[in-house]
């Protein structure tokens, strides 16, 4: 295991580091390139931290952090909170159980009410498009989506894009298949954003009624056959399937489904020998993934994991420490 | 009584006679008494007298599609309120759509309106009622009561009927009456949980779709019911060119058939949506660029009769929310001749057609005596400065609700007097400050 020290990476570099020059991250659509790769540099940085003995950067000490998510998520909002308090930050969880419709409070007056206890940064995952946006301009700290709607979940793809980096040492040239529930996957979107901007060949591989109309914005290459969408591929990237919601309107059955777009290791044989799989969780096993495949040599599925707390150090780092040196 | 009223010096517009022409105009008792081409004459002592300058006075607006707060939401907007922006934006008469709380579905609910709007409303105010009880889709109101209580056309409003069948039989039912039925076109099952136009923005935005044929579908049903049953049918609002094609082939067979469009379509498009702003999220929703050329295609060819502001007041709390969950509607009075005189300017659209599309053609699918400007027919006139420039602020809207989706627009054309049945209703503040002066 590594073990290089923490004071070796963090004062050195950033001091050479241009500082982060945005104060929410709201969406991969924002970044270019080179704070794309900023950004995975920075969290390269910190793997060490968490593979030490005393799991401690405490550049957010006496900072506030809110995680505040709207839609249930053990892994982000737990991802979330060990990277705050890795860095020293005071995290508090809010769970929000949105009744429907008829929730008393609107989105605006939340923001009101937590901006008035003056935390540092809040985390926010919402259901709808836009939610995150909305709320970062009615408050006075960082805002960082962890998953609007079908929108962005721009973390999901730092930290993919940082698993891929450490397996392939490289992006750019590298062909990125991501197969299943295009229409309503925020992680494909963010994927699909980012990987373009760093010059990755992008497909999606889909049957047609879960690939959005226009999608061709966001990439050249759409297939409905597997095979031939995983030809090649260096990463395979498979979606989690919302099967309750999709079963009966836009796929016939699970069975079905899984006979021709369940990642097996038949159909991974067309990607290149050395192709990973990814899969941002939580997985279905037997809908859209062998559970062979998932738990096989091949699957970086918890380094995907491991990566996102990294990836969620380096934004809080980015956002809260340099804009405090900054200032 | 009213006062006589003289407007010398004017540039006379009347679409329903397709003058454009210098001339004068004489109003006594609420009508128009007389119509001359030079100075006019036998003017009555007293008279007021305004100088056009050689300003447009055409007819007052006709909006086809109005939506207010009363009763039931009287903080979003009420019929006065609605008729100050009305009078501002130079619409002498407006269609109110029955979505009220209560709904209109009832003889004496049509006729509360009509007293409330005589005793508070500075323009004519016409009740639509619903063709359906409670806009539930399910049974049909009492037409011929409703009819005999004042109620100008049959409507469910936002809401579009799903059965084919019990169309059918409103069609039917209205035809018995001759009552226009004016009909938002919606299929509910397409739209789903679509709230902007299907394709790369909405996909981009991680917004659901409503595709093309959510309007057109639907549409080709109206249609040929409409032909079966002898309806006078109004498509209330399409968005699309497929659509204009639909109506311009039907419109060959069936003379009872008209369509609207609101100006939002006319004059935005979906790309005024990104990213996720709540005030351009309207139903039906804004088109591509490529659907409103052919829109704006459509009304000079005449597939297209009447422009409307769809005006539809909310209030912030309802507005300001993730774009998913925020109301649909914007507020359009004010801004509906302004926009439309957009068209004018680029040279798209004749003003006689535009013009025509807010009065002749309203006035006569609703059967009005006004909308034109003949001897005898109601003293409703504007006088427009056609090129005014202004800027649409929020907070100097008349409305009570400040949801516009023409916020810190550059507009140019603003009404500069508003005239109903010969009494001065409107003044725009800078003709007021140049009498001052």
């Amino acid at each position: 295991m590594a073990t290089s020290s923490p004071a070796s990476v963090t004062p050195a570099q950033a001091a050479s580091r241009p500082p982060f020059r945005h104060r929410h991250l709201l969406g991969i659509s924002q970044l270019n390139q080179y704070e794309i790769v900023d950004l995975l540099d920075r969290a390269e940085a910190m793997i060490p931290i968490s593979r030490q003995e005393r799991k401690i950067l405490p550049t957010l000490a006496g900072k506030t952090q809110i995680n505040l998510f709207f839609e249930n998520s053990t892994r982000t909002q737990s991802s979330f909170e060990i990277a705050g308090k890795r860095l020293g930050a005071q995290v508090t969880n809010m769970s929000v159980k949105t009744s429907s419709v008829a929730k008393g409070e609107t989105l605006i007056d939340t923001a009101a009410t937590l901006n008035a206890m003056r935390p540092d940064v809040i985390i926010v995952r919402h259901g709808a498009s836009g939610a995150v946006e909305l709320l970062s301009q009615k408050v006075g700290c960082s805002v960082i989506n962890a998953g609007d709607g079908a929108h962005e979940h721009p973390t999901q793809a730092l930290l993919d894009a940082l698993t891929i980096r450490q397996h392939k040492g490289y992006l750019a040239g590298l062909t990125v298949a991501i197969c299943g529930d295009i229409a309503n996957s925020r992680v494909a979107r963010s994927n699909l954003l980012l990987l373009g901007a760093m010059q990755v060949r992008t497909r999606v591989v889909a049957p047609r009624t879960l690939i959005p109309r226009g999608i061709e914005a966001l990439t050249s290459e759409v297939y409905t056959d597997m095979r031939k969408g995983l030809e090649g591929a260096d990463v395979v990237m498979m979606l989690r399937l919302q099967h309750e919601r999709a079963s009966g309107r836009m796929i016939p059955s699970i069975r079905e489904y899984y006979h021709f777009y369940g990642l097996d290791a038949e159909k991974l044989s067309y990607a290149k020998p050395d192709a990973i799989v990814m899969h941002p969780g939580p997985m279905n096993r037997g809908v859209e993934i062998d559970p062979a495949i998932a738990d096989g040599p091949r699957s970086v599925i918890n380094e995907q994991v491991e990566m996102g707390v990294a990836v969620r150090m380096a934004v809080l780092d980015a956002l809260l420490a340099d804009r405090e040196a900054a200032a | 009584m009213s006062k006589s009223v003289v407007i010398r010096n004017a540039r006379i517009v009347d679409p329903a006679t397709d003058r454009d022409s210098p001339g004068a105009i004489l109003v006594e008792k609420g009508k128009i008494a007389g119509i001359t081409n030079g100075a006019p004459q036998g003017i009555p002592d007293g008279a007021e007298h305004y100088d056009a300058g050689g300003m447009v006075v055409a007819p007052g607006l006709i909006d086809m599609r109005v939506f207010t707060g009363e009763p039931g939401h009287e903080y979003r907007e009420t019929l006065q309120s609605a008729a100050a922006a009305a009078a501002a934006g130079g619409v002498t008469s407006f269609v109110l759509m029955p979505d009220s709380t209560p709904v209109i579905d009832d003889g004496a609910l049509v006729d509360f309106l009509l007293r409330r709007a005589g005793a508070t409303a500075s323009v004519n105010i016409l009740p639509a009622a619903a063709i359906t009880r409670g806009l539930r889709g399910e049974e049909i109101t009492e037409f011929g009561l409703l009819k005999e209580a004042g109620a100008v056309a049959l409507t469910d409003g936002r809401h579009s009927i799903q059965s084919a069948a019990l169309l059918r039989s409103a069609f039917s039912y209205a035809a018995n009456f001759d009552l226009p039925v004016i009909h938002h076109v919606a299929e509910q099952s397409l739209v789903g949980e679509g709230v902007m136009n299907e394709g790369t923005l909405a996909t981009v935005s991680g917004l659901k779709g409503i595709p093309i044929e959510a309007e057109t579908i639907p549409l080709a049903r109206d249609l040929q019911l409409a032909a079966l049953t002898g309806v006078r049918y109004h498509a209330a609002q399409i968005s699309t060119g497929a659509a204009v094609e639909l109506i311009a082939a039907a419109k060959r067979r069936n003379r009872s058939i008209s369509a609207g469009i609101s100006i939002n379509n006319l004059a935005l498009n979906e790309n005024d949506v990104a990213p996720y702003r709540t005030f351009y999220k309207l139903s039906p929703p804004l088109r591509s660029e490529d659907d409103r050329q052919a829109v704006i295609e459509g009304l000079k060819s005449g597939a297209i009769d009447t422009i409307h502001s769809a005006h539809d007041p909310q209030d912030s709390e309802v507005k300001r929310q993730p774009f998913a969950e925020a109301s649909d509607g914007a507020v359009g009075l004010e801004t509906l001749l302004a926009a439309a005189l957009r068209l004018h300017h680029s040279g798209d659209v004749p003003l006689l057609t535009l013009l025509r599309a807010m009065t002749s053609r309203p006035a006569e699918i609703l059967g009005l005596k006004s909308g034109r400007l003949a001897i005898g027919a109601p003293a409703d006139i504007i006088i427009v400065d056609v090129d005014f420039p202004w800027v649409v602020k929020e907070r100097e809207l008349r409305s009570r609700s400040r949801n516009t989706a023409f916020e810190g627009a550059r507009m140019q054309g603003a009404v500069m007097h508003t005239f109903v049945a010969g009494k001065s209703v409107f003044s725009h503040s800078a003709t007021r400050e140049g009498a001052a002066a």
